[in-house]
This record gives structure tokens, sequence and C-alpha cells, in this order.
């Protein structure tokens, strides 16, 4: 039974990354009818969002220790931040502590300005090819904006950790009068799916109840009628793919604490969220969500020791195995509508 | 009726022309194909062969930096680094045999398809006369399987798994960093001198090659002293949120985590780790800790304050006190800015050491440096008196213990040396079980 709670918890989070970026997919899926590769590299650049505003934070100048030396032998240089002079050490400690979450403030325009200009600078272009030369570009994308970080940060990953009231760990196990030290949970990662449902919750109210949402409903169900209405859908289109990058980003800042960002880590949610998004349903807001969390949950059963020993290797195709069989059963996944990449 | 203008002495003559044009080829062409690449000219041409894109590429451009830097010391720039400290006094600052040092660059990908490709194209079409370099055991392996049948010397960067001088080993590949069993055989003492010998240990291994010889090498040593090994779970190499494989460890009644990973598994699974909040904890009386099998300064950094009071080993690392690790962090830091990492030293190291081979056999022949090689003895280059033994081309030498520094003054002092292991405790038959299976073979001149 403890096995059990912990691999649902366990799923939770890995889930909401999943359930963030495939929402974001299934907008741009829905609303501009566009494959987006590119959307993990948004992911990944929403992590150096949160990287670069800790850099700026960080910002500082040098000090001489003549007590210490380098090792060269030379008197020590120690770098004090600028936010240190300013606010003193103490505030100044805790505005670099608390960057990850700052830097939510500082990604939103980031990333709906990067999303609105890979909109109309590349994706536009390509609404009316064919969904592979979507692909091909939108991968290609993805590339070189792995490379640009890269090229600007480096291979390795950096460390970017959650503000110290977050970091550690709670005993859920004896908090629900089970015994101790079984079910254990960091608290970031509570943190991060409380996250994801609050901007879950937000995208749907957003969509559900302003007038702006409504057109772009309309406009996801039938694109030339409300064209012909004398709306112009395009604009709102592109606002929305800005948001699903803004979606993305914030999904990506928030998990740097769970993993050091690297440059390659859109990738590697990349191929899986398109595998949530078919499983959920192609253009299935509720069935990406869904089926994120779902499948997020059965990678965590399918990584536990005892299901290994009993069908090896079965935590590297758990996910596909699952999308496989739902395919087979429901062609147009959970909750997926007629008509969706059917023509 | 027709007439021969052929006579005894005409005949002796187109004989012997035609003979000595039969003969001509082998006369002076037998040298110059001697061996594959012999150089001719006044230059002889390196293969630096690193990860220059790819999860592994700040590591790649830290061998690179050190190639750089013992090509400016060959050819007599610089302040002669490491040449200066080193026991065979060989080389003179004038090249290699007189010849300018020149090298070119491939690119590994830390793919072995992608490294044999780079390989290849250096030895084939710019004349490399030795290949060097690599970040990942399956790329050393291939690309050492490639310099033997091509016939030119492999000098491994960095690769730690056994099976580079085991059951993969060539007669054309040489080894100088240290490998699993070293690893195991170095931390075995320390890990039970500071957490006692009854352990219950939980293994976590990068599901590949050089996970499973550091998995067997690190069990079979803290088993040999009393611990014992309550799973062993392998994880994709793919993986990047470890907390799946972590979450079970503590319900597994296990009081200590190995992590057998390397790169951004190894960042990712102890980060995970420590967020778990494993360290935090008492299991079986006892405080729960973590061992990194592997360390190296560019992942330390990578994860950052959670390396904090983590054992792990080392090949060799920038604060030693040696005369020819001072000698190097001098020349290295002096030129980059800052220290170098353990990838950087193996890789000046194996430089230096083919090219000084290449003038004590006074030839760039395969087997004349392999000849030169095998079962040589030397010092001055960071680790001690060390040797490269002949059976196996692996280098025997201290292997140092370190932890992950409780207060660092700066990005690249994040490890404390804790114990250099002597060269004896680490020592093993050649035909020891853990690498056992494969042969040397003969060394292969190509061409």
């Amino acid at each position: 039974m403890d096995a059990i709670i912990l691999q649902v918890l366990n799923g939770l989070d890995k889930g909401s990354a999943y359930a963030l970026i495939a929402l974001g997919l299934t907008l741009i899926f829905g609303t501009l009818g566009v494959v987006n590769f590119a959307h993990g590299a948004l992911f990944m650049i929403g992590a150096f969002c949160a990287v670069t505003l800790n850099r700026i934070l960080s910002l500082s100048h040098e000090v001489v220790d003549e007590t210490r030396t380098d090792f060269l032998g030379n008197p020590l240089k120690v770098d004090v931040p600028y936010v240190y002079d300013w606010f003193g050490e103490a505030a100044g400690q805790t505005i670099i502590d608390w960057s990850v979450p700052l830097s939510l403030l500082f990604a939103i325009p980031v990333m709906i300005l990067i999303g609105v200009a890979m909109e109309r600078g590349l994706i536009k272009h390509f609404y009316k090819r064919p969904h592979a030369d979507q692909i091909l570009v939108t991968f290609g994308l993805a590339i070189v904006l792995q490379e640009i970080i890269k090229y600007y940060y480096g291979a390795n990953p950096i460390p970017t950790p959650a503000p110290q009231a977050f970091t550690g760990s709670f005993d859920f196990g004896a908090m629900v009068g089970m015994e101790a030290n079984q079910i254990i949970y960091p608290y970031w990662r509570l943190v991060y799916f409380a996250f994801a449902a609050i901007v879950i919750g937000a995208v749907f109210a957003f969509l559900q109840f302003t007038t702006f949402g409504m057109v772009v409903r309309a406009g996801m169900a039938d694109r030339e009628t409300v064209g012909l209405l004398g709306i112009n859908i395009d604009r709102r289109f592109t606002i929305m793919f800005g948001i699903a990058a803004a979606v993305a980003g914030l999904a990506g800042v928030m998990y740097t604490p769970i993993n050091s960002p690297n440059y390659h880590m859109g990738m590697d949610f990349l191929v899986l969220s398109f595998v949530v998004v078919v499983v959920g349903g192609m253009g299935s807001l509720p069935g990406a969500v869904l089926a994120g969390f779902l499948l997020g949950i059965l990678e965590s059963f399918a990584s536990m020791k005892e299901v290994i020993d009993l069908i090896p290797g079965i935590n590297q195709i758990i996910i596909y195995l699952v999308a496989i069989i739902i395919l087979l059963t429901r062609p147009r996944g959970l909750m997926g509508r007629k008509g969706v990449m059917e023509d | 009726m027709s007439k021969s203008n052929l006579t005894r002495r005409g005949l002796l003559k187109t004989s012997a022309i035609a003979g000595a044009g039969v003969a001509l080829p082998t006369i002076f062409t037998s040298s110059a194909n001697a061996f594959t690449n012999e150089p001719t000219g006044s230059t002889v041409t390196l293969g630096f062969n690193v990860p220059q894109t790819g999860p592994y590429a700040d590591e790649g451009a830290d061998e690179l930096r050190a190639y750089e830097l013992a090509v400016e010391h060959l050819n007599g720039g610089g302040d002669g680094g490491m040449m200066n400290t080193f026991s065979s006094k060989a080389l003179k600052g004038n090249g290699i045999l007189g010849k300018k040092v020149e090298y070119v660059t491939g690119d590994t990908q830390t793919k072995s398809d992608a490294a044999r490709a780079s390989a290849k194209s250096m030895i084939e079409k710019d004349g490399a006369i030795m290949i060097t370099g690599g970040s990942s055991s399956g790329v050393a392996v291939a690309v050492q399987a490639l310099c033997q049948e091509a016939g030119v010397i492999f000098m491994a960067g960095l690769t730690h798994s056994n099976d580079t001088t085991g059951k993969d080993k060539r007669a054309n590949g040489f080894r100088h960093f240290f490998n699993s069993y070293m690893s195991g055989a170095a931390l075995a003492p320390v890990l039970a001198n500071a957490y006692g010998t009854d352990r219950k240990a939980y293994h976590l291994t990068a599901d590949y090659n050089w996970g499973y010889t550091t998995e067997e090498a690190i069990r079979a040593s803290t088993e040999a002293m009393g611990w014992e090994t309550v799973a062993a779970v392998k994880t994709p190499l793919t993986q990047t949120d470890f907390s799946s494989y972590i979450a079970p460890v503590l319900q597994s009644g296990a009081d200590t985590l190995v992590l057998n990973h390397y790169g951004g598994n190894m960042v990712n699974s102890l980060t995970n780790a420590v967020q778990f909040g494993l360290r935090d904890k008492q299991v079986n009386g006892k405080d729960f800790q973590i061992v990194v099998p592997l360390y190296s300064r560019l992942m330390a950094r990578g994860a950052g304050e959670n390396v904090k009071g983590i054992f792990g080993s080392t090949n060799w690392h920038w604060s030693l006190t040696d005369e020819g690790s001072k000698t190097f962090v001098k020349s290295f830091g002096e030129k980059y800015g800052f220290p170098p990492s353990q990838a950087a030293h193996t890789c000046y190291v194996q430089t230096l050491l083919y090219a000084d081979a290449v003038e004590r056999a006074g030839s760039f022949q395969p087997c004349a440096v392999v000849e030169a090689l095998e079962g040589f003895e030397f010092d001055g280059l960071g680790n001690g008196p060390t040797l490269y033994r002949a059976e196996d081309h692996q280098c025997f030498k201290d292997v140092l213990v370190v932890k992950g520094k409780e207060n660092p003054t700066s990005e690249f002092d994040l490890l404390e040396i804790v114990e250099v292991t002597p060269v004896d405790q680490v020592t093993y038959a050649p035909d020891h079980p853990q690498f056992a299976g494969g042969a040397l073979g003969s060394c292969n001149n190509g061409a």
C-alpha cells in the first residue's frame, strides 16, 4: 500500500510537467493546426529564464580576500553580489534564494514574446503546408534553439535550487497515520503539482469564461465561419501561441529545482508529451491533462523494482505500450474529437 | 626470314633494367608504407577525438584545452609544463623526433558510430598517426577497435569501464585513466572506516556497459568488507527524473544508496536523492548515506550543494601538491584562468606519454611505440610512480578518494581529497574475473 501511494505521488509531479507541456501543444494544434515540435524547446527556454534571472541577481564584483589564496596561490578574489551592497547581505541572500519563483514574473513576458516571434516569424508560413513540413521545420527550430542555449550556457546541468523554505521533504505517511519514513515527498514537488493545477485551471477558465476564450474555442471548432463573422481570428490565434509558449515556459521555470536544467531537457520531455497528446486525443485539452497525469503515474509504477523484476525493461516502454493499447481500443485517444487529423 | 638483333650483352642489360624496375617500388616504398600514416615531412599529425557537441561537450572542451597545451609544450612553447617534472627526459621541446606537432580534431558526440567516423576521417584524410580522447567507455572501446584495425595507436581519454582494458582491450590501445575495479578497491576501506562494516546498500545503476562494471566492482569490494546489497536497479540512460527509483529506497530497508551514474544521470539522481531528504533520515539506527563511485568536478558543479560530504573516487585532482600536479595546474591555470579537470589531466598526460614513447623508440611505428610503452615505469606526471602494465595496457598508480567539500571557495573548489589510496591496494591480476574474456592480440602497424 505504501509503495502504491508513493508511486501515485511521484507520478503526480511528473504528470504535472507532461500535462502542462501537452496542454500547450494541444492549444497550438487546436487553434493553428500546427504540430509544434519546438514546444519542448520552449519548456527548456523557460527553465533557462530561471537560470538567467538567477545569474542577473547574482551579478557580482570582485573583492580580494588577502587571508585566502586561489588555486595559483594568488590572493583569493571573492565575488560579492551587487544585491548585497544594495539591500544588505541578509536581504540580498533572500532575493537570490527566491530567484526561481521570481523568475515566473520574468518568464511570462519573455515567453509570450518568444512565442509570438516564433509564430509570426516562422510558423505562420507553414499553416497551409502538410504536417510533415511543419514537423520538420519546428524540429529544426528546436535544435537551433537548444544549440543557442548550449553556446551561451554550456552543456552541463546548472543547479538552480528552490528557496530554502521549500527544500527538503515531509513524511506523508506519518501525516496520514501510516508508518513513519515510508512515504517521503519533497516539498517542492508538492509546490510543482499545486502550481500545475493552478495554471491548468487558469487556462481552462480563460477559455471558458472570457469573450476572447469563447472566440478562440469557436475558431478551434470552425475557423472559417468565425472569420466570415468579421472576427480577426488569426490575431487571436497568435496570442494563443504566445500563451501556450508561456505555459510551457512557466512549467520549465518551476521544474528547475527538480532537475538541474540543461540544453537538452526539452527534447527529453517532447516525445513523451506528444504521446500524451495522442493518448489524450488530438485537440482535446481535458484529454491532454488527463493523459499527462495518467501516463506520469503509470511511468512511476513501471519503475518499481517489483515490476521491473516481473517484466524486465517495462520501465522503458510502458508509456508507448499504453499508447498502443489505448489507440487500438480508442483510435481517437481518450477524449479525442471526430474529424481531427482524420482528413 | 626474320633476323633477331638480340645479343647476350643486350639481354643482360635489359634484364638488369627490368629487374631493377620491378624491384624499385619495394626498395623505395617499403619504408614509406611500413606503417599507417608514417610522417614523411617536417610535421607529425595527432588526432584529438573529443565530444565537442552533446551532453559531455564541456568535458570535451577541457580535454581539447589540455591537448592544445600539450602540443604547445611538445613544440617548445610555454613553460614546458609537466615535461619538466616527467621522470623520462626523452622529450626535448622540439616536437616529436624533431618533427613539429600538428593536430586535427574530431567530434565524438559521445556516440560510438560518430566517434568511429571522426577517428576514421582523421586517420584516412588528415593522416593522423595517433588518436586520443573521449569521455565515454562506449566510445573508447569502439575507437580503440578501429585504431587496432587501422594500425594507429589509441591513447584513451576519460574511460572508466573495466572492459576498456579488460575484455575489449587491444594491443594498439592504452589507458592512463583508472577503472571501476580501482574505484571499488579504493573506496571500500574508506567507506568502512566512515560508515562501518554493517551497512545495507541499494544500487541504482545506469543501464549500459560502464554502469554494469562499476556496480560489479563496488558490490564486490563493499560486500567483501561486510556490506549487504539489498537491491540493484538498472535505470535507463535517458532517464532525467529519478524520483520513482529513489522513493522506494527507504522502503527497502537500505541505509546507503550507491549511485552508479555518471554525467547528467549522476547530477539528476543525486539531486533527486537529496530532495527526497534521504541524507536527513535514520535507517537501522544509522544516518542514511549516499556514495558516488566516480566523481568529476564538472559534474559536481552541476549537482551544486548536493555533493557536500558525499564520498567518491577520482583519477586526479588539481589540489594535489606533488611537483607534477603543481606544474600542470600552473601551466593550465595561467593559460585558461581556471584549474584543469581530471579529464584534461589524463589527456595531457597521454599525449606526453605517447610522444615520449616515440622518442624512446626512435620511431613512429606503432609496434615500436607499443613496445616502448609496455612495462614503462614513470613518475612526475601527477599520480606518483606509475606503471603501464604490459599485459593489459592499463596504468597502475595511486587512486584518490574524494568527498564533496563543505565550504567551497569557488565553483572549481568542490571536492577535497580524503585519501590517496596506494597503488598496491588497487592492483589486480591481469586475469582477474572482472577483466576476463579478452586478449590484447598483436600490435598492428597497418599500411
